[in-house]
């Protein structure tokens, strides 16, 4: 049954990766990205992992993916779609990325990575989101610190590279 | 048969594959940021699964850590496709050549 619901989730994300890649329009391509995002979330479920798929939810499908669409609105880039889509580089492109399917298709069938299945830790699996939590805030207390003045930097340097652009408009 | 490590590990593989197919073959800029966060999220599956198979949350973290990275990464690549648009009027990246890249 488990096994069912990966299949279901793991083909409609490829396939609306794919689509991602492959559409015309960049306001369809933030749409199958929506529900790429929806179905990696499932896997987080799958993967014991409520906290996950609560933070892909908000995070990407609520925030991110909100911030492309509003970009591509505000932009109208959709106006110039009728031209070329793929760049010029096709070939060595494509090269590359057979090369990358080989190898990591060589290490991946061949059973080098490769983990068993721990046992499990039931108090970790049924209270995930308290132990991360605790975890967090006592031996990750150091990162959380530099992550949350990274996303201040983040979030001032977002404004005030949109802002200084509109500023030499309005003088100019 | 139970699902292995190997099923998650292929299926982050393949979205990691069209990840970079997107960027290295897309014209549009906001193609390319998308496909940026394809392969974040097939590299979060990835670490996600390792966290689950070897019942340790340590991967688990790793992965709040990376989708607040990814935050901060969308939020500063799209602020700069706004300051270029507005200079340039085009989003296409191999129209974008001032520093002879």
């Amino acid at each position: 049954m488990e096994q069912f619901f990966f299949y279901m989730f793991a083909i409609a994300a490829v396939v609306s990766a794919v689509l991602v890649i492959s559409v015309r329009n960049p306001v369809h391509s933030a749409f199958y990205l929506i529900v790429c995002f929806l179905q990696v979330a499932a896997i987080y479920i799958l993967l014991r992992s409520p906290f996950l798929a609560a933070v892909q939810l908000f995070i990407y499908v609520g925030a991110i993916m909100v911030l492309f669409l509003f970009a591509v609105l505000v932009l109208d880039i959709g106006r110039e779609q009728f031209r070329e889509r793929f760049h010029g580089q096709t070939v060595p492109a494509l090269a590359a990325i057979a090369g990358l399917f080989v190898v990591m298709g060589i290490l991946v069938v061949s059973g080098k990575i490769t983990a068993p299945l721990g046992p499990f830790d039931e108090p970790a699996l049924m209270k995930n989101t308290e132990v991360i939590g605790k975890s967090l805030y006592t031996s990750y207390i150091f990162p959380f610190e530099i992550v949350s003045i990274l996303l201040l930097i983040a979030l001032i340097g977002a404004v005030v590279l949109v802002m200084s652009g509109q500023g030499k408009e309005n003088k100019g | 048969m139970a699902l292995t490590l190997t099923h998650y590990l292929v299926l982050s593989f393949i979205l990691f594959l069209v990840g970079i197919a997107g960027v290295l073959l897309r014209r549009n800029i906001i193609i390319v940021l998308m496909s940026l966060e394809l392969i974040f999220n097939s590299v979060n599956i990835s670490l996600a699964a390792f966290s689950y198979f070897l019942q340790n949350l340590n991967g688990t973290i790793f992965v709040v850590f990376s989708i607040t990275i990814a935050a901060a990464e969308a939020a500063i690549g799209l602020a700069i496709l706004v300051a270029v648009y507005r200079r340039r009027q085009t989003a296409y990246v191999d129209e974008l050549d001032e520093m002879r890249g």
